[in-house]
Parts: C-alpha cells; structure tokens; sequence
C-alpha cells in the first residue's frame, strides 16, 4: 500500500510516544523545580509577527507555511508557528506585561518546510524563556537548567559552544557597510555561511585582524575572552559585549561549567542581541539559547530584557536509553471466553477494581493472549475466576474479586 | 544509435500574445515551425510541419511553467518572469531553466506612484503601516516584501491593469516593463529592479532525465549560434497606455470600479440608460480613468476577476462586475464584506462542469462512479474558478482531485491536460466546437454592483454610496 501521510509528516508510534513523555516529563519536573511555569501559544499566529527586521530571517521566512486564513480578504496571512520563542514574547506582552519578571516553558510543535521530504518538517521542542532581567546571571541560570535537564534524561556526554550575538553584531557595525551590504551580509551569516564575513573584512585591516581571532579561534575558557580584551584594537563599541560576553563566562568557570567558545556555532540568531549557547551530542546539535533584549519592543512591546533556550525532543529522542522509556505499570489481562451478560458486566467490574488499585487491566472477549504476567479468566457460571501466573506457569481458581485481587497482590 | 528513444513523442508549450511574433520566427528560422501559430490563430493544437513525433499547444504564458512543471509538457517557452513567479511559491517545481532565448526582454520593476509619499525603499521600513502591494505575480511580490523587511504588507494579487490601482487604491505595485522609461510613463516610480527578463527555453526534469528531446534542443541551439537572429529585431505590439492623471486624494468621494474587457460595451450601453457620462470609458483605446459626469465620483477601470477582493477592503466603494467573480471571492472567503447591491440584468452567462465528448457520462454521479472505478484519479480540474471549482468538487465529495488554475482558455486543456473543466458559456457553442459536453449547470451569472457592508453601514460616505446605488438600481427597473 502506498503511503497517504504528508511529505515530510511523521507518526508518533505508541513507542515513541514513551520516549516522547519520558524527555516531557523529565523536563516538566526540572522547570517546574526552578520556578517556571507552563504556557501554550497557538498553532497559527499572524505572519507580520515574525516578519518584523530581527525576528525570522528572509530565507527561514520563505520556508514558512504561510497562508490566507478563511477571513484572509485583507490580505492578512496567518502562519503555522514557525519558531517558539515569538509567539511566546506576544503571550508575555498581550497577558502578563504588568509582572516584571516571568519564568515560562513550553513544549511546543513547531513547523518549517524542508524540500527533500526526509526530514520532519514539523518538529518538537521543549523551550524555556526567562523574561524581564538583563543580569549574567540570568543567562547562567538558562544554562544550568539545560544541564541539569539533560543530566536527568541521563545524556551525560553533551558539549556546549558559546558565542556571542552582541560581539558580533558590533564588530559587524565596525566595518562600516551600507545599509545594503550590511542586510545582504547579515542574512548570508545567519543561514551560516562565514565565508562571506572573512571575503568582507580584508577591506578593514584592523577590523579584519580582530574578526580573524574571533572566529577562527576557539576557547577554552574565560582567559581566551580575557585575552582578546587585552588587544589593543577593540573597537569602543564591542567592548561592552565583550566584557559581558567575559563576565559570564568567567561564572561558568567558577561553576566547573565546561565549555568551548565558538563564535560560529551559532545560527539563524537574528533576534539575539547577547549570549547564545548550544547544546551538542554525537556530533548532533540538540538544544540552542540565547539573550534577546531587543524581541519584545520590537513586536509592540515595552523595552524588556529576556533570554531563553529551547531542547530540540527529536534529536534528544535518539540519546535516551530504553530502559528510561519501559514500562512501568504492571498489567492484568482479563478475560472473558463466553461472554454473556453476567460475565461480561463481571469482567468489567473486576477490570474497574484493578485499576482502582493501582494497576493497568486490560479487557478481552475473543480468546486473545498478551504478554502481561497474570490473565484472570472470567467463568460463565459465577462468581469464577481463573487466575494464571505466566511467569510462574501457575493456576489458582477463586470466586470473589477480593480474592483475585489478594492473589495477585500478594504476587508483588 | 539510439534506440527507441529517438522516436520519443514530444510535446512543447508555446505562448499566446507578447511573445508570439519573434517565437514564431525564431521557431521558423531553426526549422521547428508549426502550422497555424500565428497571431490571432484560432487553432490551440499545432503539428510540427518537419517532425512527425513534435507537436505543441498554445497557452496564455502564465500557464506555461505550470503545464511543463507537471509533466504534461516536455518543453516550453515563456518569460523568466512567469517561471520565477511558479518557483517563488514552489521552489521544487520539476522545472529545468535549458536557454535564454534573449527576446522579449523586460524587467520586473517595484514601484510607486510618483505623487505618492514613497520615494524609495528606506521609506518603506519604518512604522506600523500595512502596505498595500498590487501585482500579477503575488509571489515574487511576497518573497521582495520579505526580503526588503517590510514590518507589515499586504498582497492583493490582480489579474492586470495592476498600473492604475497607486496611489489612491494600493501603495506599490509589482509589475513587467520593457523599459524604465515605461514605468515612467504610468506615472510610476522603480523602487528595485527585482529581475531581467527574457524568453526562456523550458523542459520538465523527467523528461530530460528520460526522454531524447535532443533533435529540438539542438535546433534552437543553432538557431542561437546564428550570427543574423531576425527574432531579436521583432518588437511585440504592445498598446502602451500611457496614464496621466491629477490624483485624487478626497477621502470623501466614492471610488467606483468599472470592467474592461467583454463587458465594457454592455457596461457603457447601461450606463447610458442610467443617464450616466463617462468620458474615455467607450471605443478601443480605455483610458483607465474615465472622468463621469457626477464630480463626487472617482472611476478606474480595472478587471472584473480583481474587484471583490478591492471591495473587500476598501480600496473602492462600489464595483460592476459578475455574480461569477463575486461567488468565486466568496467562496474563499466567506465572512468577507462583500455583498450584491444589484443585479444589472446584462452579461447573462451559465457557470457550468463541462467534460469531453469521448467521456461516458451525463452527470456528476457518473463522473464520480468512473473515479471510484478507478479510472481519472486524481481527477484534473482546470478552471478560472478555482475556488468555485473546489467547493462545487468538495460539495459532491468528489475524491481526489488536482485543481488547475488557469488563466483563460481554459476549453484548450479538455482533454489531454485536464479531466473537468468549471467554465462560463453564454450558448454552449464554443465548447460544443471544442468537442466538450456539458455536465451540470452550478449557477447562472449576470452583471452585478457590489459594495461592502461595513462601509454601507459606517462610512462617513455612506449617504454618497446609497444615493449612487439609488441611480443604479433605478436604472435597472426602467429597463
């Protein structure tokens, strides 16, 4: 049979599903743990919300799933949400503006084109924002929450690269563009290609220098930060960047935190303004942040700083080890051979008595067999009941749901 | 040798209007010539008179990329404008770009008008303000939109006449010109060259993947290494309107949009009975701003298709346009404002399913029976209708169809690039000559006024509006 799924879709089978609410779960705990709370935008949004100069850039724009809404004559598209962290800036301005600092996470679909067809084009991620302080603290605070998360879905074998958006948007100022240049340029970083930036600075020899040392270095700590601080051509303008690009770095050294300073390995940052951080394993990127003080005035509301991070569930999916996503509940098979209207009505009572108790009891009425370790066989003449212990290849028969209940209780 | 593959069947697209007269020659000069492809032909299928295995169709340009991008042509020829505006929107078309054929050149222009407040892109970025961009390429229109930054916009796609709608009904508009000096002439100022464009040799990818169309690539490519190319000196006959006007920026005054084309005659012939002057709207050469005898009434002359979705919001009060356009804006948007003020009588057409001849059936149900059976599935619609035709299939759970937009024409496609056609007629007489049957009958269309519930209701114009809609349908009883 040919496939009648869209291109590009994908089927959450009920064992993805276990993997899938396992990393929830685990992420839930861990946010809820440090104050944040749960929020839900909706799937559509408007398009203009993420078309604004610093929010999407042109070629993620064109990868949307824009349309015209069935009210659409104004001309107005509406878009299936393709970023988390937008939606859940207007949520902020629209409902929650008079508090001055809001802890949110979300777990949310988000959805971009992707041409092949292989790919997911509707992805999951379980994304945190930290809304309202501008403090390195703030920033750190994001990070050790990824880490701790991470640590309890048991991924202990992750890096993480730092780069810093405010440090290379000065420096980009530096070599005095037009305003042309300047947009063709920016767009051609954020989709990742450096190239273009090194072709550029060669017109700037002292820029070109600096540039050279930001991005063909990587470091190793805060001394590498330190270091270029030191130099004498740091321009008045990048320098405040970079002393808090220093600053927080320095409070993950303190913290044992390791880490790699990567100015390149950040992507598609047009609305960071600050620190971005990301998270890899096995050669695979799995979660991603950063600061965005300017996002929120930027979509209409007031000047408010922020700073947030998303995990991304499909590659996290592929790191957890099974044994974290078994099952965990012990299951009853309960069967009714002859069901009759007195067998099936004490099937069912007896189903509705397990699960009372605690545990998964599943219902059969054509002969089937299952894997659970106990089927209870409803007789037709009652009260009956055969209880059979697979594991133990053992039978009892009784003749009161208490007492089935007891046997396997006293199994446990 | 190749076997097999040398006596490959291959058919090509070819373009109606602009592009037709050096198309024909450069086609003639390389041997590939076709009998009857010539202007005002009124034969759509053409046999190669050299190549027994070529044969070709005439289509409206815009239609090209598509009917190549969906297999059911190997090879085309149309403007770099028309395929870029496919691949805009459907970036992975199984479209191949083989040669630039150098003729017809043009560029793609944004632009504003030139009494209006926007005189260059940086006027573009600042504020809360929605732009309003008119063209008949709403992708690339949407694509330059977001590559410029625009905070706020909104793309009202027309079907022409894109030029008369700045700077009173729309802020830029997106459109095709030789020359600058041509926007000029409109009154018009480029904003950004956005593409230049010139005829281009098109193939679909699974054709040149397995198919041999080297005998006809190699006869256009040596057309293209001849030193003389007499298609290059061809110029096209294209009646420049020149447009100048004094704007007219009265907020007070209703803006009424008034149909080229088919209904002009009937339309002026209506007017007249209503006591109502227009000077410029009869005759051959329209002025696309009439001027009429009442001073507290602005016209443009605009396409009826486009006049809905300009009522919807309020770049024009009132429109005379078809129950056909209205039902189509409605049926994609059916909370729009729009509403019939009037029926003006004229311009009778029936709306109807139509299928070919050959076909075994009398009825929808039967067309439904052969789906089911297996056989056109997925159904292929063409229509002009688009909308109409997909809640007229979804009416009758029809299951599955492919909707093609079309862009008149539309008996051509019957029957070997489409299944069903939704299409008007007045008598039945052109499809009958194009060997097509008549299946069902979705509604009959007439001339209609339309105007927006909203402003009949608040706008400050309201009393203007209702005393014009008052003339109107005065005229209507006397007839």
């Amino acid at each position: 049979m040919t496939s009648q799924k869209c291109k590009g879709a994908r089927d959450l089978l009920p064992k993805d599903m276990g993997a899938f609410r396992f990393i929830e779960d685990v992420f839930r705990k861990s946010c809820l743990g440090w104050g944040y709370q749960e929020v839900r935008t909706p799937t559509l949004e408007y398009l203009h919300l993420f078309t604004a100069a610093g929010t999407l850039t042109p070629s993620m724009l064109s990868r949307v799933y824009s349309f015209l809404d069935w009210d659409g004559w104004s001309g107005e598209r509406v878009v299936l949400r393709p970023d988390g962290t937008i939606p859940v800036a207007r949520l902020y301005i629209e409902n929650l503006q008079p508090q001055e600092i809001a802890r949110l996470f979300y777990i949310t679909n988000v959805f971009a084109f992707e041409e092949t067809g292989r790919e997911n084009r509707e992805r999951w991620q379980c994304g945190v924002e930290l809304i309202g302080i501008n403090k390195p603290t703030s920033d750190l605070e994001l990070i050790l929450l990824a880490i701790e998360t991470l640590g309890n879905l048991g991924i202990g074998d992750f890096q993480i690269q730092l780069s810093h958006a405010g440090v290379l948007k000065a420096a980009l100022e530096e070599l005095k563009l037009n305003p042309d240049e300047k947009v063709r340029l920016l767009d051609q970083i954020l989709d990742g290609n450096w190239q273009v930036l090194t072709e550029a600075k060669s017109k700037n020899s002292e820029m070109g220098r600096l540039i050279s040392l930001l991005l063909d270095l990587r470091g190793k700590g805060s001394s590498f930060l330190e270091n270029l601080k030191a130099l004498p051509q740091i321009p008045k303008k990048v320098k405040p960047a970079l002393d808090n690009f220093a600053e927080i770095a320095s409070l993950l050294d303190v913290l044992g935190c390791n880490y790699q300073i990567d100015i390149t390995s950040t992507r598609g940052f047009e609305y960071y303004t600050g620190l971005c951080f990301q998270f890899s394993a096995k050669g695979k990127k799995i979660g991603s942040g950063g600061r965005y003080d300017n996002l929120i005035p930027l979509i209409g509301g007031k000047s408010t700083p922020a700073c947030g991070f998303a995990l991304y569930v499909d590659p996290v999916v592929n790191l957890i080890k099974p044994q974290a996503t078994k099952k965990a509940n012990q299951g009853i098979l309960i069967r009714c051979d002859r069901p009759m209207t007195e067998s099936i009505q004490t099937s069912f009572q007896l189903a509705e008595s397990f699960r009372q108790a605690g545990y998964v009891a599943e219902l059969d009425f054509s002969g089937r067999q299952s894997d659970w370790r106990w089927t209870i066989t409803v007789q037709d003449k009652p009260p009956s009941f055969t209880c059979t212990d697979q594991t133990r290849n053992r039978k009892r028969e009784v003749t009161s749901i208490a007492d089935v209940l007891k046997i396997v209780g006293g199994s446990k | 040798m190749l076997t097999g593959s040398q006596s490959d069947y291959i058919k090509m697209a070819l373009p109606k209007g602009r592009l037709m007269p050096a198309t024909t020659c450069l086609l003639e000069e390389t041997g590939l010539e076709f009998k009857d492809y010539t202007p005002g032909t009124r034969v759509y299928r053409l046999k190669s008179t050299k190549f027994p295995h070529l044969s070709a169709k005439i289509f409206q340009e815009k239609d090209i990329p598509i009917q190549v991008a969906v297999g059911n042509y190997d090879l085309g020829i149309c403007s770099l404008d028309w395929i870029e505006e496919l691949l805009a929107k459907y970036p992975t078309s199984a479209l191949l770009k083989v040669a630039d054929l150098q003729y017809g050149k043009g560029d793609l222009y944004l632009t504003a008008s030139r009494y209006g407040n926007i005189s260059s892109l940086q006027d573009l970025s600042a504020g809360q303000y929605s732009w309003r961009i008119v063209s008949e390429y709403p992708n690339l229109a949407e694509t330059a939109a977001l590559n410029f930054r625009l905070r706020r916009f909104r793309i009202f796609p027309v079907w022409g006449a894109a030029e008369v709608y700045p700077p009173e009904n729309a802020d830029m508009v997106l459109l095709w010109a030789e020359n600058e000096q041509e926007i000029k002439a409109q009154s018009l100022t480029p904003l950004k060259t956005l593409l230049s464009s010139n005829a281009f040799l098109i193939a679909n990818q699974e054709s040149w993947q397995t198919k041999n169309i080297s005998q006809i690539v190699a006869c256009l490519s040596q057309g293209l290494e001849l030193k003389d190319k007499p298609w290059l000196k061809i110029k096209p006959e294209v009646s420049k309107n020149t447009n100048n006007f004094r704007p007219d920026f009265n907020e007070e005054k209703i803006w009424l949009a008034l149909p080229d084309g088919h209904q002009q005659s009937p339309t002026t012939e209506f007017l007249n009975k209503a006591g109502l002057e227009l000077q410029g709207y009869s005759g051959n050469r329209v002025n696309r701003r009439p001027r009429f005898n009442m001073d507290w009434v602005n016209v443009k002359v605009i396409r009826p298709q486009d006049m809905p979705l300009q009522v919807a919001n309020g770049n024009f009060d009132l429109a005379i346009t078809g129950k056909d356009w209205l039902m189509e804006h409605l049926c994609r948007f059916p909370s729009s404002p729009v509403t019939e003020l009037a029926d003006l009588g004229f311009g009778q057409v029936k709306v109807v399913a139509v299928v070919s001849q050959e076909l075994p059936m009398t009825n929808i149900d039967n067309l439904k029976q052969l789906i089911q059976a297996g056989q056109l599935s997925p159904l292929r619609v063409a229509s002009e209708y688009i909308n109409i035709a997909d809640k007229y299939l979804r009416d009758n759970h029809v299951s599955r169809y492919q909707l093609i937009p079309t862009w008149g024409a539309s008996e051509a496609f019957l029957p070997e690039d489409a299944d069903l056609l939704i299409e008007n007629t007045q008598t039945g007489q052109t499809l009958a000559k194009h060997n097509l049957k008549i299946i069902d009958t979705i509604f009959q269309s007439t001339a209609c006024l339309i105007g927006n519930k909203n402003n009949l209701e608040s706008s400050s114009k309201k009393e203007k509006i209702a005393s014009l809609v008052e003339i109107f349908s005065r005229a209507v009883e006397s007839n």
